[in-house]
């Protein structure tokens, strides 16, 4: 069967347009997220992630070495847990560092900080594994509790000066 | 005086609406009836490859500056607040919501329901439609008919394309030239942009604007003054009456469905 030149760009042009669907279903829309690089995946639970979404950096010291895979809420705790990929080149990370969710700006993008803590053999610490929880864990710091919190102390100290 | 004055605007009124009906009567004869796959298909392949494939050019170059521009707008603006994060979203919305099926709506008017109108104009100029009657043969059928419908088919694929294209126009200024990280741009984006609700309204939006642009074109055609000086002004107000419908559309249908 022989076509012509305009059958084929026609074929082409539809094949464009359907497959900038799909990209758009993928990419723009986030349909799937497939994982899958060289990467392994750690859990931490946190307080509150406040306005953390997937995808989100993880940085140490300010250095990208993995991705926020996925968010969901323990279904016992009812703590929201966090997947993070982490590049697999960076495979030394004590068990003992502390994962903290940072805000880049003052209302910028949420990101999760890695501070790194320490390692020894003796005392029994290892590094992270596949499938290993964060332990020590930093939450968002929401504004609206910083505000309450910053308005109940000078109502506080107010008061005070009153009485004296 | 003032009788003559509300005489032609009767007369103005009752032109407009015999020629909605006419246009009407044009579409449903040229859409209504058992389609002849074999005859008729490889005359949709060449329109589609008239007024689609041809507009790719136009569509991708068009899709990628405005993704361009509105990354370097957007990028300036969102840094005075320290949320260039809010960058991808931002592209992507203006995009998907407006500007994709907006912007290929006017350029495919003017790139491809123009030459329709003036296609068709000429043929009726030269007798073309009339000869076909005389062989028994339906214009509206062959000649409206695959040309509507290829329109409808190439709207919405032009529309998708824009869009992706803008969206990467958006990314390759904002991150690769400004240094936005690239995570931010896509995961923000991938939380505010739903897949029915912007995406599907989309296509939505570029299938009724197909479908006004397209209509609009062949009626022109179909209905102009057998003149050279006729088809000039029928290719006009093709361009113009397109334009305005897919503005006024816009507005109607993004308040129906956002």
């Amino acid at each position: 069967m022989k076509f012509s030149k305009t059958e084929f760009l026609v074929g082409l042009f539809m094949l464009a347009g359907i497959g900038a669907a799909v990209v758009m279903a993928l990419k723009v829309a986030g349909l799937v997220l497939d994982s899958s690089s060289n990467s392994y995946t750690v859990h931490a639970k946190f307080d509150n992630i406040g306005s953390l979404k997937l995808r989100a950096p993880v940085r140490i010291g300010g250095v990208l070495i993995g991705r926020v895979e996925g968010i969901h809420l323990d279904p016992e705790d009812l703590v929201p847990v966090v997947d993070i990929a982490i590049n697999s080149e960076f495979n030394q990370i004590s068990e003992e560092s502390k994962a903290s969710i940072l805000t880049a700006g003052i209302i910028g993008e949420q990101y999760i900080g890695i501070t790194p803590g320490f390692y020894d053999e003796e005392l029994g610490t290892s590094y992270l594994k596949d499938g290993d929880y964060i332990r020590d864990t930093g939450s968002a710091v929401v504004l609206e509790d910083l505000i309450a919190k910053f308005l109940y102390s000078s109502s506080a100290s107010d008061s005070a000066d009153e009485e004296k | 005086m003032l009788t003559d004055a509300v005489g032609a605007l009767g007369r103005w009124g009752l032109q407009k609406i015999c020629s909605l009906g006419r246009s009407t009567l044009m579409l449903y004869h040229a859409l209504i009836g058992k389609p002849d796959f074999r005859k008729h298909f490889p005359l949709l392949i060449a329109q589609i490859y008239f007024v689609g494939v041809q507009s790719v050019i136009i569509i991708i170059v068009s899709g990628l500056f405005i993704g361009m521009v509105l990354g370097l707008q957007g990028f300036n603006i969102l840094k005075d607040f320290m949320a260039t994060g809010s960058l991808g979203p931002l592209v992507a919305l203006a995009i998907i919501r407006e500007l994709g099926p907006v912007v290929t709506a006017l350029l495919f008017a003017g790139r491809a329901g123009s030459a329709l109108t003036a296609e068709i104009g000429q043929l009726k100029a030269s007798e073309q439609l009339s000869s076909m009657e005389m062989m028994a043969v339906d214009p509206l059928r062959r000649i409206i008919s695959p040309r509507f419908w290829a329109g409808f088919i190439s709207m919405p694929l032009l529309s998708i394309l824009f869009c992706l294209v803008g969206i990467y126009g958006g990314k390759l200024v904002g991150v690769d030239w400004l240094g936005l990280d690239d995570g931010i741009y896509w995961s923000g984006m991938q939380a505010s942009v739903d897949l029915m609700d912007d995406i599907g309204c989309m296509v939505i939006k570029a299938l009724v604007f197909a479908a006004a642009c397209t209509w609009i074109a062949l009626f022109n055609g179909y209905d102009c003054r057998p003149t050279s000086s006729g088809i000039s002004a029928a290719t006009t107000a093709t361009v113009v009456q397109s334009s305005l419908a897919v503005l006024g559309l816009d507005f109607v249908l993004t308040a129906l469905m956002f």
